[in-house]
């Protein structure tokens, strides 16, 4: 294997009785970068992460950690990992700092040891007011941060985050997002799972698109929104003119979509220098007042619903037939 | 706010594996337990309430009614006895601990950690010794004010308690396999019942055997609750009418306990250990 991989699978397949969790998943996260596991519920990232874990055995194919088998060399494999699993792994009936303690402990730190970096850890992610506190009276985010700080007790070069920010609300993603950053800014190498579009083009080098336990498609975020189509252009016209989609269709690269009442257009473009005060120009001089004119670059779920024919949203809950949810919240960018 | 990952830990100084690190982990491991039973003393009511009021209740209710050849005492006969059955019945907390553990997300936790994994189990059945000595401690202590007299020097009465306590933890080695077979801690709870009452029940622990029906009492004669008792007996000595009974484990009821104990953790410490490791890496 490559000696700049840090994380790698290849092969990996993995069936719960009759549901087929994995279908043959290659993975590859250079040292030092971001991997962002894009997928619904139900597409396999969780069962990808246990596997590389060593939470969890292959039906068939190899993964290395460090050039760590994952099965057969286990016990050096959790020597240099840090992970934050999905569903809580804190022990609900200690507190945040015997929490922290536990962990360094059964990591093989002396206890004094385990003290100092649990007391280092609960300063560094904003717990120290409620260290002494049981977890039962701990918020979602808190709960969270002790998460993610449990797996950095022994400072691994290697950290896996399976959907570090499902369930949070907007600042405390924000905010789980610049701890992050943070991290790799030091080295580390991270491969991360998420259901949210708008997380993955936040962090990630590079991105994977899981879908039924498959790789659906892999590239950089820019990669993979070239390879979906370029923008869209949408306008709101003050009043409908039946000669306004003859004046916008020189200026764009596809078909032109009006709107019922013939106020709204919408066409594919690409962008490029001025095309905004082209096509505004345009209209002056047809004589047509627009309201609004917006570019649409397109969205990493544009990319979903065009690599996988059904919306981004989780598996269990959502129809293939409903419409797209946007997973973007403008309230989260920072 | 600073957070580093990428930092080698070499100034974080870890032990190197070995039976030191080991014992860490356990004891780690074990803090963990103890602080769950601080949070949550009211679980520790069948090794401390429940004993008690089990004492009380037999020895003024049924020992009124019991009478023992050579009109000996009932408080004497029953402590040993009730001592095994409450072990025997409180022995399903370690099922339904490891159980409740294996549903939480902690384990995962434990999953991913460098630690000697079968250190969860060690540490389990650790902590439920303790709480057996607790219970050992509450009948005896609720034995001495009902009027029970163990004689036979302090030596003799040592090795009577430390054969119940090797018991309680052997038998709590049976419960954690069940514990890792059973999909909840309810299923857990409720297996352990249907197999750890009957033991409890059909011995010589609460009543003589000699006038149970055959099928009973030939059960009864070789049943592990009944050789511990009748060697808590012979050890206390306390009036034990299994002496007149002609199978071995009666006849020898100090070398069939340790005989029974040795045999339960040779079969279930491994078995656990197997089924834990199932149980953790599907």
């Amino acid at each position: 294997m490559a000696q700049d991989s840090m994380i790698r699978a290849e092969g990996l397949q993995k069936q719960f009785g009759p549901t087929v969790a994995l279908a043959g998943v290659d993975l590859d996260v250079p040292t030092g970068s971001i991997l962002g596991v894009l997928g619904p519920n139900g597409s396999g990232k969780t069962t990808a992460v246990r596997i590389l874990t060593t939470l969890s055995k292959p039906d068939a194919g190899s993964a290395w950690v460090a050039g760590h088998d994952v099965v057969h060399e286990a016990p050096a494999v959790r020597r240099i990992i840090g992970v934050t699993a999905q569903s809580a792994t804190v022990d609900e009936l200690l507190t945040g700092r015997q929490n922290l303690v536990m962990v360094g402990q059964l990591s093989g730190f002396r206890r004094v040891d385990a003290r100092a970096r649990a007391d280092e850890l609960l300063v560094q992610f904003d717990l120290a007011d409620a260290a002494d506190r049981v977890l039962n009276g701990y918020s979602g985010g808190m709960r969270r941060r002790l998460d993610l700080a449990a797996g950095l007790v022994t400072r691994p070069p290697v950290l896996f985050l399976d959907e570090p920010t499902t369930g949070l609300d907007p600042t405390s993603r924000v905010r789980m997002w610049d701890i992050i950053r943070m991290l790799v800014k030091d080295g580390a190498t991270l491969l991360l799972t998420t259901q949210y579009l708008d997380e993955a083009d936040e962090l990630a080098d590079r991105i994977v698109v899981i879908d039924h336990g498959k790789v659906i498609a892999e590239g950089t975020s820019a990669e993979l929104k070239t390879a979906t189509g370029g923008a869209r252009l949408e306008l709101n016209l003050s009043e409908p003119r039946t000669d306004a989609a003859a004046v916008l269709r020189p200026l764009v690269s596809g078909p032109v979509h009006e709107s019922q009442d013939g106020r709204r257009l919408r066409a594919p473009v690409r962008s490029g220098s001025g095309l905004a005060s082209t096509v505004m120009r345009a209209f002056e001089a047809a004589g047509i007042t627009v309201d609004d004119l917006e570019v649409h670059q397109p969205s990493l779920d544009d990319v979903f619903f065009s690599l996988t024919g059904h919306p981004s949203l989780p598996a269990d809950e959502g129809d293939a037939d409903e419409e797209p949810v946007h997973a973007k919240g403008e309230a989260v960018h920072p | 706010m600073t957070v580093t990952a990428a930092t080698p830990s070499s100034n974080l100084r870890t032990r190197s594996p070995g039976v030191v690190r080991r014992l860490c982990d356990v004891l780690a491991l074990t803090r963990r337990n103890l602080v769950h039973i601080a949070r949550e003393p009211l679980q520790l009511s069948d090794v401390t309430v429940q004993p008690v009021l089990f004492t009380l209740l037999f020895v003024f209710v049924f020992g009124a009614g019991v009478v023992l050849a050579g009109g000996q005492s009932y408080a004497d006969f029953a402590i040993a006895g009730l001592l095994a059955f409450s072990l025997t019945t409180s022995a399903m907390g370690t099922g339904v601990g490891l159980s409740t553990d294996l549903n939480s997300g902690v384990i995962d936790r434990l999953g991913t950690l460098p630690m000697w994994r079968p250190a969860v189990l060690v540490s389990r059945s650790i902590t439920d010794l303790l709480t057996s000595c607790l219970c050992a401690l509450m009948v005896a202590i609720t034995g001495l004010c009902v009027g029970w007299r163990p004689t036979g020097g302090v030596g003799s009465i040592a090795a009577g308690f430390a054969i119940f306590l090797l018991f309680a933890y052997a038998l709590s080695w049976g419960c954690a396999c069940l514990g890792l077979a059973s999909k909840g801690p309810e299923s857990a709870q409720g297996v352990g019942l249907v197999i750890l009452f009957p033991l409890a029940i059909v011995s010589n622990a609460l009543v003589p055997t000699e006038r149970m029906p055959t099928v009973i009492r030939a059960f009864a004669d070789w049943n592990p609750v009944s050789a511990v008792t009748a060697a808590g007996r012979t050890l206390w000595h306390n009036p034990n009418p299994s002496a007149s009974i002609h199978a071995w484990p009666m006849q020898h009821p100090v070398e069939a306990s340790l005989l029974w104990c040795a045999l339960l953790l040779l079969v279930f410490a491994p078995l656990g250990t197997v089924l834990y490791g199932r149980r953790t890496t599907g």
